[in-house]
């Protein structure tokens, strides 16, 4: 047996400093959620929270806001892994909160992703969440740089960057009064790369739509689009637009969330080491080539946040 | 972490890592390079990197401790980017509670500062291990050895009167962040220096885990107990979950829970589905024990006959963090490893100024304070010094009104 210490490798330094922060929300807090969207970030905190509470169940359920336009395949995969951890998921639904009136769309096509501030607001009300853990990271975005890993948000959901607890060595605070949150991010200090060579590692299996494969899509203002997609109720989004021509191009995603802010990439890499690869090689970030999103202004991701994003 | 004020080159320096190590991809230059031209710049501003909020735009200043990362293939890094001007003590504190390596900017025009003293102080204070003077600029004073020479030992001085020089790794290095010169790559205007460029430096210094107290130190997180599990096998398993502080733990060791002082030996240690023999320092863990002994959130294990001081006053260096100045009337919270104690002011014995490192009385403590002070606690704490363990010898002070940090403490 060896007593000379080596150092951890950056995996699993990062492994452990995400299961530490997912005890400490546990410790913390009186009743957390996990955010899951099937997405492969939130994928690494599942199996981070295996590794934090096993034997034990998760000390929280999982959660899905979802905009109603998700891909099939992200759904289908996020039911199937909730159903093999015996964990709880709560879903929570943007069409419902468009109901209740609390969600107008100014216009039928607008993307529904910055209204799931709404939804998830309401499921934070609803359930009386004091935390909700998420896979957000620093690197995806300036905005996110200065976040903290316990972020603190008003009882309207807001981030005021001006008002953030410090946050020394790993005396994490999650403290809250009632009706305000905290929002953890257990893998703020991981890249897009961390990601995958952990994906890599662990063995974890991913949606589809994150591997390589045929798609109809059309370019529209320098992105590629996906059209005429098929929703889970059937209906289809995203039609072709008068003039724009339909291309079939060999691509993936690089993140997935609403479909109409979400284009993927040209690629062929078709498993989990040439996705690493092509991230080594990439000179495209991650958020920069496919969240149609963000590209609205220096800003956008920083309003979002001030909103209630998550 | 980096210290230093925009006008020392901080952000151009950050830029140019990034840049020189091709972490900036074509889209995020492009980004940079439309809001250069936007702001009227002729060439592509690198500090548009590091400057990330609006309010910090609108302002063009930045309030907050930003996070980079970048790699090199054989490592990976983490910049934590600090505002360096006196009222922004606090975020320097910050950044250098994680950081293990400090690059303190110098103008070369400029010299040794009260700014430089103060960096000094604050990375000496909080622990950082390796200090790497840089001094920048070098191209604004046609690469002149002289100046650099003088500069170091003008440095080397003060950082021996302060203690620094003594107690941590200091190194120096001249360069220019502006042109690329020694940071990643090493241009020709400089032949008089054969030592290492910043790169080299960051490459070969030692990470934190390899460094640093001995003793095993665990506080317990969180309490594994599926008794409720389907599995019968369960039903006794009780896990006590955290992560290994320091030193080395294996199978076997006997071990004391403080702060009953319930004494065990270790069963086993579990990471996810793995069985461990052994685990150390940084490691998050559960560990089970030969017996069933009743051990909750915030209590700590530690080897059997390991010295460890239960307190319940405690001396320390104290960093005031929040707009509302300290009360000594009044009542907070100490948040010390994953333990929590109410605390009192009993006393403060003086407070430092970050300038001249003089000790000066006082009876109150305002936001960017440093202070030594002495608490009195509700609850007992099992603490070491903070110069021989970070983990244990440090805490944080919350406002319960607020829920607030406010205040982050260093155990004499």
């Amino acid at each position: 047996m060896t007593t000379t210490k080596q150092p951890l490798s950056h995996l699993d330094w990062l492994e452990s400093e995400a299961i530490y922060i997912l005890r400490e929300v546990a410790g913390q807090c009186s009743n957390p959620v996990l955010l899951f969207s099937g997405g492969k970030d939130s994928l690494c905190i599942l199996r981070l929270a295996e590794k934090a509470f096993r034997p034990g169940r998760f000390p929280f359920p999982l959660m899905h806001i979802d905009t109603g336009h998700n891909y099939q395949e992200v759904i289908d995969f996020r039911d199937q892994r909730a159903t093999e951890l015996g964990e709880r998921l709560i879903v929570r639904s943007v069409e419902d909160s468009m109901k209740r009136g609390t969600v107008v769309l100014k216009t039928p096509d607008e993307s529904r992703n910055k209204h799931q501030s709404v939804t998830l607001l309401e499921a934070i009300e609803e359930f009386g969440f004091d935390c909700c853990i998420g896979g957000a990271r620093r690197d995806e975005e300036k905005a996110r740089a200065k976040e903290r890993i316990m972020s603190f948000r008003d009882e309207f959901g807001q981030w005021d960057p001006k008002n953030q607890r410090p946050e020394l060595w790993s005396l994490y605070n999650a403290r809250s009064h009632k009706g305000e949150n905290i929002r953890a991010f257990p893998i703020s200090n991981w890249t897009e790369m961390d990601v995958w060579q952990y994906i890599e590692r662990e063995d974890l299996a991913l949606p589809s739509i994150y591997f390589s494969h045929q798609r109809d899509v059309v370019m529209r203002s320098g992105s590629i689009v996906p059209v005429n997609v098929p929703l889970v109720n059937g209906e289809i989004t995203n039609p072709v637009k008068a003039g724009e021509e339909i291309i079939n191009m060999q691509v993936r995603f690089r993140t997935v969330g609403d479909i109409s802010c979400t284009a993927p990439v040209i690629s062929n890499a078709d498993t989990v080491s040439k996705i690493v690869l092509e991230t080594a090689t990439s000179t495209i970030t991650e958020r920069g080539a496919t969240r149609l999103d963000d590209q609205t202004s220096d800003a956008s991701m920083e309003q979002r946040k001030k909103e209630g994003y998550f | 972490m980096t210290c230093g004020s925009v006008d020392d080159g901080k952000s151009t320096l950050i830029g140019r890592l990034l840049f020189d190590t091709k972490t900036i991809l074509a889209d995020t230059l492009t980004q940079i390079s439309n809001t250069s031209k936007k702001r009227g710049m002729e060439a592509v501003d690198l500090s548009l990197l590091t400057d990330g909020l609006q309010a910090e735009r609108e302002q063009g200043i930045t309030i907050d401790v930003a996070y980079r990362y970048f790699s090199t293939g054989t490592r990976k890094y983490i910049i934590a980017d600090a505002p360096g001007h006196e009222q922004y003590t606090r975020n320097m504190v910050t950044a250098a509670s994680t950081a293990n390596l400090a690059i303190i900017l110098i103008d070369a025009r400029r010299g040794v500062l009260t700014q430089t003293r103060r960096h000094s102080y604050l990375a000496h204070l909080v622990g950082i291990q390796h200090i790497v003077v840089a001094v920048n600029k070098m191209d604004l004073v046609n690469y002149d050895q002289v100046v650099y020479d003088k500069i170091c030992a003008d440095y080397l001085a003060f950082a021996t009167e302060i203690g620094l020089a003594q107690a941590r790794d200091i190194r120096f290095i001249p360069m220019s962040a502006l042109v690329g010169d020694m940071l990643v790559d090493r241009l020709e205007n400089m032949p008089w220096y054969t030592g290492e460029t910043l790169l080299d430096m960051l490459e070969k210094a030692p990470a934190a885990h390899t460094e640093g107290h001995e003793e095993f130190r665990f506080p317990v997180q969180f309490v594994c107990r599926p008794h409720a599990s389907a599995d019968a096998d369960l039903h006794d398993f009780r896990g006590f979950m955290g992560r290994i502080e320091s030193g080395i733990i294996k199978v076997g060791d006997a071990v004391t829970v403080l702060p009953n002082g319930y004494q065990s030996k270790i069963k086993a240690i579990q990471l996810g589905d793995a069985q461990l023999t052994s685990a150390q320092t940084e490691q998050s863990v559960t560990l089970l024990l030969e017996d069933e002994i009743d051990t909750s959130r915030g209590d700590i294990i530690v080897k059997t006959g390991s010295a460890i001081e239960s307190v319940k006053q405690i001396d320390a260096f104290v960093c005031w963090l929040s707009e509302t100045p300290m009360s000594t009337a009044r009542t907070y919270v100490i948040r010390h490893t994953t333990r929590e104690s109410k605390a009192k002011v009993g006393a403060i014995q003086y407070k430092v100024d970050v300038n001249t490192l003089e000790e000066l009385a006082t009876t109150d403590l305002k936001m960017n304070d440093i202070a030594r002070i002495t608490f009195k606690l509700a609850q007992p704490l099992m603490v070491d010094s903070y110069s021989l363990n970070r983990a244990t010898g440090a805490f944080i002070i919350i406002d319960e009104s607020t829920n607030n940090t406010v205040g982050a403490g260093m155990i004499v």
